[in-house]
């Protein structure tokens, strides 16, 4: 049988943008689906009744969702360019650094780009704290995962493809370069990548929608 | 210094989850029980981005966040009781319901037992909806993880162990035999397993704990 492999997925969606990203590094062919998520198809709901969300990877008809779960089965399912390394130890930091980007470096971006006042400097200090940690771990390394970019550089990929994005909505910088100069360095080595660089969203259009995004949530406030 | 150490708290289902993984696959550890309100210097050290619990050390190196610790016990002991299964479809599965356990379940049981009043419907609908999610991946199985237990039970532990007592010290009732029959037996047989009831914080003393830190005097 011949394999089929299927996304559903939104153009502007940075968890997404992982499972793309992980897919053309191991040249695996596949189909987007793209999603209206004001309208979510029946074949969605099907697929991801649990949170109804993308992206979701449907491998010969069996979905998977959740973008780091699904980083996961592709590394497992075509071991061409393996996103992890192979000892234990080296893939639970990886696995660690993954888990890092979505359950604190994530908020607290989203925090600075929704907050104002007071609000959004305490956030900004959160953001410093946790650059701090990235920027530690970048100590001698030019990718997360090392000479090639690997899970933890997917990731946490969503920091360079997205903050500059945010950056030029809200006027301020977010990762300065003289105080996170690895960081930044990284940022601009990973979007410099060919896999990485033809996938990126047209960013004028990325813009615009996320200034549309922002509006909504700070007239909502 | 032993070559495996963990960090951990008596009360706390993340911590467990990991002596249940060591407890499995017989490996032999150090445990060192943390003081969260004076942490010590060793836990900083080795987790400083969380100072958090539980911290697995094997041969120096640290790793922390439980589900990370999972996965590596389960690779780095790979020659009994394994905790994922083979097959690629099958892990993601597994991975998934471990991740919607800890990121919606937890929080939303924990909610609906301790929110005020007025929340406490509202956080009870959601739990509910949850434990059926639940109970409908279940199905015939004996664990989650089929014949064994697996990733996915020994994540689901605070459903199997702590909840049954959260509820009888704040009389809210979620994960009932006559709602979820599959589920409510599976957390029997959780509890009597061998490699999880000796990892198990004392039940009395878990009560006492919950009743007196959130205030509840009156018994059941």
């Amino acid at each position: 049988m011949a394999e089929e492999v299927k996304l559903l997925t939104t153009w502007s969606s940075p968890f997404a943008l992982r499972v793309v990203w992980a897919l053309k590094l191991k040249g695996v062919q596949f189909d987007s689906i793209e999603e209206d998520l004001s309208n979510k198809s029946p074949l969605l709901l099907q697929y991801n009744p649990v949170h109804k969300k993308i992206p979701v990877l449907v491998h010969n008809g069996k979905p998977i969702s959740e973008s780091l779960v699904i980083l996961e089965y592709v590394d497992e399912t075509w071991r061409q360019y393996p996103l992890l390394p192979d000892g234990p130890y080296d893939r639970a930091r990886a696995h660690f650094w993954a888990k890092f980007s979505d359950d604190k470096v994530s908020p607290s971006i989203w925090g600075v780009f929704i907050k104002q006042g007071k609000e959004r400097e305490e956030a900004f200090d959160q953001i410093f704290e946790n650059l701090k940690f990235l920027e530690e771990e970048l100590k001698g390394k030019r990718f997360f995962g090392g000479e090639k970019i690997g899970f933890a550089d997917l990731a946490l990929g969503w920091i360079a493809e997205r903050v500059c994005v945010l950056e030029e909505i809200i006027g301020v910088k977010i990762v300065e370069e003289e105080k996170f100069p690895l960081v930044s360095a990284w940022m601009q080595e990973f979007v410099k990548v060919p896999i990485i660089k033809e996938s990126l969203p047209p960013h004028e259009k990325l813009v615009t929608k996320i200034r549309g995004i922002r509006e909504k949530f700070l007239g909502a406030a | 210094m032993a070559q495996v150490q963990l960090f951990g708290l008596w009360g706390s289902p993340f911590s467990c989850r990991v002596e249940i993984a060591l407890k499995l696959k017989g490996v032999e550890y150090e445990y060192i029980e943390e003081d969260l309100s004076n942490k010590s210097p060793l836990l900083l050290q080795y987790n400083p981005i969380h100072k958090k619990v539980p911290v697995l050390v094997h041969k120096r190196k640290p790793i922390a966040e439980s589900l990370v610790i999972l996965e590596y016990i389960d690779e780095t002991w790979n020659e009994r009781n394994p905790i994922l299964p083979h097959d690629p479809y099958e892990r993601a599965t597994a991975r998934f319901w471990a991740k919607f356990i800890d990121e919606k379940c937890i929080f939303a049981l924990w909610k609906a037992c301790w929110s005020e009043e007025k929340e406490r419907e509202e956080a009870a609908r959601e739990a509910c909806e949850h434990l059926q999610t639940l109970e409908d991946v279940l199905k015939d199985k004996r664990f989650f993880g089929g014949d064994m237990i697996g990733l996915v039970d020994i994540v689901a532990n605070f459903m199997g162990f702590w909840l049954g007592i959260i509820e009888e010290a704040t009389g809210v009732k979620l994960l009932t035999e006559e709602k979820y029959p599959k589920l409510y037996k599976w957390s029997e047989e959780f509890v009597n397993c061998s490699a999880i009831k000796e990892n198990l914080p004392p039940r009395d003393k878990l009560l006492a704990y919950m009743r007196a830190r959130y205030g509840v005097s009156i018994t059941y």
